[in-house]
């Protein structure tokens, strides 16, 4: 049955393929396009769902009764449920009809993980209730008020490191009355970085906990070379109040930790282990690393990044090994 | 998905509210059943999450559809077939547990309601069957996912079903108005009307018009060209009953070359109109008596109307009467024999009365107020009635000495054929409640009558109301007056109220339940079409529909764009078009600040360069100082940019 239904599945996924080369005109919207997405009436489909059609035929039924009988009570009562369900089309259209995706953010993910995802739509003055949308085979309902939203948070499963399309997303409602589909089709052209996997358990950071221990407990005894400004991410035991209150903005902290070329982080190092294996294992190390304020470098086969520490370092780091080809 | 509470329990009052339509018409066993099953299942859902098994719920449909067929005799018809639906919505209630379920169970209850109007085209029963739409419509509503307020959605439902209920008004009756009728029924729409219903009846016998004298509900309504017949002259001659075989009064079979009993009339006459009300018999009514009827109708030859069949929706027809008459004044022997039958055996008694009363040289006139002055001095009119054995003539005259009209007429007549006196039996309406408002007179069930007609030499036949004699009120004021022994909870004492709301119920037949082909086919005489066949109605309907949903399309279509942000960026492509006149023009990739640091330097020496400036920097502060610019900020700089001016391109 499910050989069946999966032998159907790329049947039809093959259709729509040459579907697309034939005719990109009947469905150029389905290609991946820039933000913001606005959903005009020309990207905006309406079909009547099964049981939109079922209760087609149901007041078709009524209708010939009341007609059969002569019973103008009964024809009425019809036809004021026939109109209430073709104005539910409209509402339906209404509904969707100038809804625009403005941003899609992101928040970190490793690959294993579910994928935080916030679609930002444009603020609009009416209600949008009873929207839902399709990623692959993922389902997410939710509602829009009017105004500005603070966005809607789905999570989709992110299974390989590197640059990940949300895809084709289906965005649709049967508003109000479940009578008629509406639909349009969303494609935005975002890529989003999935971080390799952290190995689970993984040793300790080359050369020791000792060192760590020491260094914490060393305090106030810390060097530093200089004062710099604060940036996003900057660690806030880093902060250099004192010396902040005295400025404009914020202050960080600079140590000149003297680089310890033991805490190189290396690919090669890592002989014995598969290469997703490395990948995963100096993951894990980058963010033991920077959870615990250590200086790092990566050595990766064609890549060397750092010394460094902070935010932007880890985030280098991690993006080299997200990006890493895959095994030869 | 399983259902939610909330869902569940608007489905499960959808459902309550369909059955409840159908309540009057069900045994009582099935109604109490049927009425408990939905609130216990929305109790017991919420205590625990079981869904009914199939065990339960199988053998529940059996018993059902085995109780219809015991206690109706089939599975067929309109009343079973209801009985059945009302049964099937409350068990399909018990196995709703997801969203499909719940959209069938929704779109049954429809049917159900609609259902419900096949037995009574009331506006009161049509509005509150109408209302129940909202309902049923926020149930449909609430079964769509992530309402816009979890916590209060019911609010919401309702406005959303009462809107699209709104919207769809122009539809709606576009609908009704050019759907055509049908001529003839597409199935055995008449089988299935056998129902009985009340009115009156071709056979009299002591106490058979009980039921209809204390039925509140309206026969027909007449509407008068002339001058309205007073109180005393409203008899509405249905049916006349000259046979009798000792209990019960029967019609005469109509022979085959009838003969009309001609009339000669002495006032003006006067033209009327009757609305009948669905009797589901033939017999209609005129007024004492009718000279001339609408052609689709039936005259016997005792001058009464009838239509060719069983009437099942209500019957509009025109007819014209002459209140003071002489009708048929030659009486051939044939039709005196039949005038003066008596069945031999019965009622001893009263021949003898009637003997003597000749015996003592009394002329017919003598006889007549003998009977009369009897009826006067020693009878009493109640509408609760004592039992009459089988002598029943001799047993009310000498006996019990009470009934109502009935009574009287039947005894009367007797009396005058035993005295040789041709007579027979009429009954129909008498009395009835005129509509200042509407103009119309109104008669209902409980105004049914029986009164007697007397042939006499020379007058032909008059009418003799027995009951007068007795009861004056009942003839002067009507059935309600003289019903004084009845009691608060039969209904009179709103009588007066509902009498006066009654100029509503008429406007609703008129209008609605009597729209017909016959009155569809004059619908387009506006457009010059007179006579409207079922290709223009379509070609109406289509129209209709057409512009309909055409300016609904348009409506939806423009609102769909204009947006406050519009506002702004129009106003900003405007500006960047009149600088561009002074010879800046804005590249893609360059933004206001860098677009402005361009422009300053070609508007250097010109006045114009301050106002740009500004202008530039209120685009900024509206579209990235804010997330949502206010609107009346957006408008003054709209204005301002239409009223920039770009100096004369420098060279």
């Amino acid at each position: 049955m499910s050989a069946l239904g999966a032998r159907f599945q790329s049947t039809w996924q093959g259709l729509l393929a040459v579907a697309e080369r034939r005719l990109p005109a009947l469905t150029r919207l389905r290609a991946a396009e820039a933000l913001p997405i606005r959903l005009h009436r020309r990207r905006i489909y309406v079909l009547p769902t099964a049981f939109g059609i079922g209760f087609g035929a149901l007041l078709v039924i009524m209708q010939l009764g009341a007609l059969n009988y002569a019973n103008n009570a009964a024809l009425l009562l019809t036809c004021f449920l026939a109109a209430a369900a073709w104005m539910s089309l409209f509402a339906g259209f209404r509904t969707l009809a100038g809804l625009e995706l403005v941003a899609i953010h992101a928040a970190e993910c490793h690959a294993g993980q579910s994928l935080p995802l916030t679609l930002h739509f444009l603020a609009s003055a009416r209600p949008r209730p009873s929207l839902r949308l399709r990623i692959g085979t993922h389902l997410f309902a939710f509602a829009l008020a009017p105004g500005d939203g603070p966005g809607i948070s789905i999570q989709l499963p992110a299974p390989r490191r590197g640059w990940m399309r949300p895809g084709r997303m289906k965005l649709w409602t049967e508003q109000p009355l479940g009578l008629f589909v509406v639909w349009s089709w969303i494609n935005p052209r975002t890529s989003i970085l999935v971080y390799p996997a952290i190995e689970e358990s993984a040793p300790p950071l080359p050369h020791g906990s000792g060192q760590l221990g020491e260094r914490f407990s060393a305090g106030d005894g810390e060097e530093f070379s200089g004062l710099r400004e604060y940036r996003s991410g900057d660690p806030q035991r880093r902060i250099a109040w004192k010396a902040s209150a005295r400025h404009d903005g914020l202050l960080v902290r600079e140590s000149e930790v003297p680089v310890d070329d033991n805490r190189v982080l290396s690919y090669a190092s890592l002989h014995g282990l598969e290469h997703e294996a490395r990948i995963r294992r100096l993951t894990a190390w980058v963010i033991a690393a920077d959870a615990a304020m250590l200086s790092y470098a990566l050595e990766l086969p064609e890549l060397r990044i750092g010394p460094g520490l902070g935010h932007s370092h880890r985030h280098a780091c991690l993006r080299a090994l997200a990006l890493m080809p895959d095994a030869p | 998905m399983r259902l939610s509470n909330h869902q569940f329990n608007l489905l499960a009052i959808s459902a309550l509210i369909a059955v409840s339509a159908h309540l009057g018409r069900l045994p009582w066993w099935l109604s109490i059943a049927l009425v408990a099953v939905p609130p216990l299942r929305m109790f017991s859902r919420a205590r625990s999450p079981k869904a009914i098994s199939a065990w339960l719920r199988v053998p529940l449909v059996l018993l059902l559809v085995a109780v219809v067929v015991l206690h109706y005799g089939n599975l067929f018809g309109r009343e079973p077939g209801s009985a059945l639906a009302c049964g099937l919505l409350v068990l399909k209630l018990l196995e709703s547990e997801r969203i499909r379920d719940a959209r069938t169970a929704a779109a049954f209850a429809a049917f159900v309601l609609m259902s419900a109007l096949l037995f009574t085209q009331s506006i009161g029963y049509t509005l509150l069957v109408s209302s129940c739409l909202i309902v049923l419509l926020a149930t449909l509503n609430a079964l769509e996912p992530a309402p816009l307020d979890r916590n209060r959605p019911l609010g919401a439902e309702l406005r959303t079903a009462a809107l699209l209920l709104g919207l769809g008004v122009p539809l709606a009756a576009a609908a009704f108005l050019f759907t055509p009728r049908l001529g003839s029924p597409l199935w055995g729409a008449p089988g299935a009307f056998s129902e009985a219903r009340t009115g009156l009846d071709d056979r009299m016998s002591p106490g058979s018009m009980t039921e209809l004298l204390v039925d509140d509900s309206p026969a027909f309504r007449v509407h008068f060209e002339t001058a309205v017949p007073a109180a005393s002259a409203r008899y509405f001659r249905s049916i006349v009953l000259p046979r009798f075989d000792g209990t019960t009064w029967t019609r005469r079979e109509t022979p085959a070359q009838p003969e009309l009993e001609p009339v000669v009339g002495e006032t003006p006459p006067i033209d009327y109109e009757v609305t009948f009300e669905p009797s589901h018999r033939p017999w209609l009514v005129a007024l004492d008596v009718p000279v001339s009827a609408d052609t689709g109708l039936r005259m016997r030859p005792d001058r009464t109307l009838s239509a060719t069949g069983g009437i099942r929706n209500p019957n509009q027809y025109q007819a014209r009467s002459v209140l003071a008459y002489r009708l048929a004044p030659d009486l051939d022997p044939a039709d005196r024999q039949r005038a003066l039958q008596l069945p031999g055996g019965f009622d001893p008694k009263t021949r003898e009365l009637a003997r003597r009363w000749r015996s003592e040289g009394r002329d017919d006139d003598a006889i007549i107020a003998s009977a009369l002055a009897m009826f006067n001095a020693q009878f009493t009119y109640t509408l609760s009635a004592p039992l009459l054995g089988r002598n029943s003539v001799d047993d009310f005259l000498f006996d019990t000495r009470a009934g109502f009209c009935e009574h009287f007429s039947s005894a009367f007549v007797v009396l005058m054929r035993a005295a040789g006196i041709p007579a027979r039996v009429v009954t129909g309406y008498q009395g009835g409640w005129w509509s200042d408002v509407g103009e119309y007179l109104l008669v209902r069930q409980s105004d049914a009558h029986a009164w007697s007609e007397v042939w006499l030499q020379g007058r032909g036949w008059v009418r003799v109301d027995p009951t007068a004699a007795v009861n004056p009120l009942r003839i002067e004021s009507g059935a309600a007056a003289a019903a004084g022994d009845r009691s608060w909870y039969s209904g009179s004492w709103w009588l007066p109220l509902r009498n006066r709301l009654d100029v509503i119920n008429r406007l609703w037949t008129q209008s609605v339940v009597q729209f017909n082909a016959l009155r569809q086919k004059s619908l387009l005489q506006p457009v010059g079409i007179t006579s409207a066949d079922q290709r223009d109605l379509l070609l109406a309907l289509a129209g209709a529909f057409a512009a309909i949903l055409l300016s609904a399309s348009l409506w939806v279509m423009r609102s769909g764009h204009s947006t406050r942000f519009d506002v702004l960026d129009a106003a900003w492509r405007r500006l960047c078009r009149r600088i561009a006149k002074g010879g800046v023009r804005i590249r893609d990739n360059e933004g206001p600040l860098d677009f402005l640091d361009r422009s300053r330097a070609a508007f250097a020496d010109t006045p114009e360069r301050a106002r740009l400036e500004e202008l530039v920097n209120a685009y900024v502060g509206l579209r990235y100082a804010v997330t949502e610019p206010v609107s009346a900020k957006v408008q003054a700089f709209a204005r301002k940019v239409r009223e920039f001016r770009a100096p004369p391109k420098v060279q």
